[in-house]
């Protein structure tokens, strides 16, 4: 999967989760640009990016998890 | 919403949370009983408030929440909270884990000093929950302690005292010994649930340091699935009705095609041996209250011949109803509910056939159609899915079926009379009709919670607001226990007036549709009416509030002689009777017991 499916499948994610489907991301959106997205709203999310990409964020990871940019980082890293 | 039966996607439900909640309130059809419930939490309840919420929504029960902040549950119950008392709580959920213990044991300990520090921790709860039950007058469902995720003193964890997991274990006795000693006190065993979903995957440390979550997040359904399970049974929304199939359902094989001696029941084999386990577990259902019924595809008297087998635990007489037949289950079913005087969304239809359950999913709403599995699972799906979840084991619970037995006869009677009187006579009714006492709080606030045909304003009430009406004397209150020659129906009708300038308003009437037809509500109205003369009580006022269903009584006062003064554009409608000097006793066939 390139940088940019990954970017897609996210952006459906994130549509999903905050039942939006005008919500445009890029690498650099960050949880304030989106409606919603607070710590409570995040932990969702991370579950759900788990269950999709089969994948599994260590803690510290999770910790340092900056922009969307990252996240995409960290799942290149798994696949 | 079928996505949020048992067995449920938890990943998704988590996913889809706010388009879930936004579909459940689009369905404008759906009538809600409104509850308020005060979540005291010992971590995060962010999202178990959410998924709950979804869950009582599906079941139509709307919640309105007051949430304690993070760790604040102890300060937030405790001491003086002005928000909490305001906000009115019904339901107190406790919401707390093992990450709430202050003091653990150390392995220096003796067992003295070990014994204190389980004083001090129980001290903390118990002072909580007696204060909680002092200023709220509400129910309270508190959690149990879930086991710890290491065990420092590996398997002897468990029986040292000095061990984390024995100190829970003595820990969770004391609450338990509190829930048998107080009513309207339940544990919501989380314990159990972690055990089940797997204590490795469930403790998480990374949940609870990222987010002071006790359990990871994906678990929370299940958790707050559980806690709904709970909250729909002290509403008294349980199930009434298993309807049971036969082949492959309640046995191995196709009766009607292999034979009754060769379906596959007993010890012989492995699968006969999983259908025997599924079957006494059914029994046991029906020794908790649950009504059954069979709904099958089959010659009627070649399926008997399967229950006739000596190795099936289940017999006829363990039937409330039997529909062999080759009718569609639908209608089968719909007949049970008229025969039995119950709504159809009081059954649930356990069926191997996933077309047959599709069906009938898709011709009578309300109906729970649960995917059981293969046979293996069967138990399982049904058991966590909570359709009869326990709250109180009442005698009325594990004597159900025989008042549904005693049913039927009185059924059988009546044929044998050409004269309705005559077959009232005959019952030899006997019923106790006076004003609420202790002993059917209970039963009272239940039926004002899920009597709906025969309910002419559809309040509902809780415990403590039906313990309060009680002791206010400018109420009237009467409950109704109607008995015969077949069986006690225990209270089956309830009553509430406010008295108001020499007038009575009638706040709720409602009867279990277990009594129709059989007089009782003129022989209620026959002892309301003499208090009222006996308290100086002119008029009395009744109102009838319609909603999708209790069009059974919209003329309910008219039988009375009330006349209608009023009717507005929703259909509510006002009716006023003057009370006369003297008033002919309408009930001719009910002997009401006098109690001192």
């Amino acid at each position: 999967m390139s940088r940019e499916e990954v970017l897609s499948k996210l952006q459906k994610i994130i549509r999903d989760v905050f039942d939006d489907e005008d919500i445009e991301v890029s690498e650099e959106t960050v949880a304030t640009d989106v409606d919603g997205w607070d710590s409570l709203a995040h932990i969702t999310l991370i579950g759900t990016i788990e269950d999709e990409f089969d994948v599994k964020f260590a803690m510290k990871e999770v910790v340092n998890l900056k922009k969307v940019g990252n996240i995409i980082d960290l799942i290149m890293e798994q696949l | 919403m079928r996505e949020l039966d048992y067995p449920f996607d938890s990943e998704w439900i988590l996913k889809k949370k706010r388009k879930i909640k936004k579909e459940l309130l689009a369905d404008t059809t759906k009538s809600y009983i409104e509850k308020r419930i005060a979540i005291l939490g010992g971590s995060t309840t962010s999202d178990i408030k959410d998924i709950l919420e979804l869950f009582l929504l599906n079941d139509g029960i709307k919640p309105t929440f007051y949430e304690s902040e993070y760790n604040k549950y102890y300060e937030d119950g405790m001491f003086d909270n002005p928000a909490l008392v305001d906000f009115d709580p019904e339901i107190i959920y406790i919401h707390t884990s093992n990450r709430n213990i202050y003091d653990w044991p150390e392995v220096t300990d003796n067992n003295e000093q070990i014994s204190q520090k389980l004083e001090n921790e129980i001290n903390k709860f118990t002072s909580l929950w007696n204060h909680l039950f002092d200023k709220y007058h509400c129910s309270i469902i508190q959690n149990n302690f879930e086991m710890p995720f290491y065990r420092l003193l590996g398997n002897q964890d468990a029986c040292m005292l000095q061990g984390k997991l024995n100190f829970i274990n003595r820990l969770n006795e004391k609450l338990y010994e509190y829930a048998r000693n107080h009513e309207n006190f339940y544990i919501h065993d989380i314990n159990y649930e972690a055990a089940s979903y797997g204590l490795e995957k469930w403790a998480d440390p990374s949940f609870w340091h990222l987010y002071k979550y006790a359990m990871c997040v994906p678990a929370i359904p299940y958790t707050a699935h559980g806690v709904y399970k709970i909250i729909k049974s002290i509403l008294g929304k349980n199930k009434k009705v298993l309807a049971l199939d036969l082949d492959n359902t309640l046995w191995g094989g196709v009766i009607g095609d292999d034979g009754p001696e060769n379906i596959e029941i007993g010890q012989e084999t492995a699968i006969g041996q999983t259908y025997s386990e599924f079957q006494r577990y059914i029994k046991e259902q029906k020794n908790i209250g649950a009504l059954l019924t069979v709904i099958s595809k089959n010659d009627d008297e070649v399926a008997k011949k399967g229950l006739a087998r000596p190795d099936s635990i289940l017999k006829e007489g363990d039937f409330v109803s039997f529909k062999a037949n080759w009718e569609p289950k639908g209608k089968n079913l719909v007949d049970e509910a008229n025969e039995l005087s119950l709504l159809p969304e009081s059954f649930v239809l356990i069926d191997d056939n996933p077309a047959e359950r599709e069906n009938v999913s898709q011709t009578i709403s309300g109906v729970q159609t649960p995917d059981i599995g293969q046979v293996e699972q069967y138990i399982q799906r049904i058991d966590q899915a909570g359709y009869f979840e326990v709250t109180k084991l009442s005698a009325d619970d594990t004597k159900r079926n025989e008042m549904y037995a005693a049913n039927a006869k009185r059924i059988q009677a009546q044929t044998s009379y050409s004269d309705y009187g005559e077959y009232l006579k005959s019952l030899e009714m006997v019923a106790e009709i006076e004003p609420f006492n202790d002993m059917y709080m209970s039963r009272i606030a239940q039926l004002t919670n899920k009597s709906n045909q025969f309910n002419l304003t559809t309040k509902r009430y809780t415990q403590a607001e039906i313990q309060e009406i009680s002791e206010d004397d400018s109420y009237i209150t009467l409950y109704g226990k109607l008995e015969d020659k077949f069986g006690d129906n225990g209270v089956v009708s309830v009553v509430i007036g406010k008295e108001l300038e020499n007038t009575l308003h009638i706040d709720l009437w409602l009867m279990s549709c277990r009594v129709l037809k059989r007089d009782l509500e003129y022989a209620m109205m026959d002892k309301l009416i003499r208090i009222c003369s006996k308290k100086g009580i002119k008029i009395i006022i009744g109102y009838y509030y319609p909603t999708a269903k209790n069009s059974m009584v919209k003329e309910f006062y008219s039988l009375f002689g009330f006349e209608k003064t009023d009717e507005d554009a929703e259909g509510n409608t006002t009716w006023v009777k003057q009370i006369p000097e003297e008033c002919e006793k309408m009930n001719k066939y009910i002997e009401v017991k006098e109690v001192k």
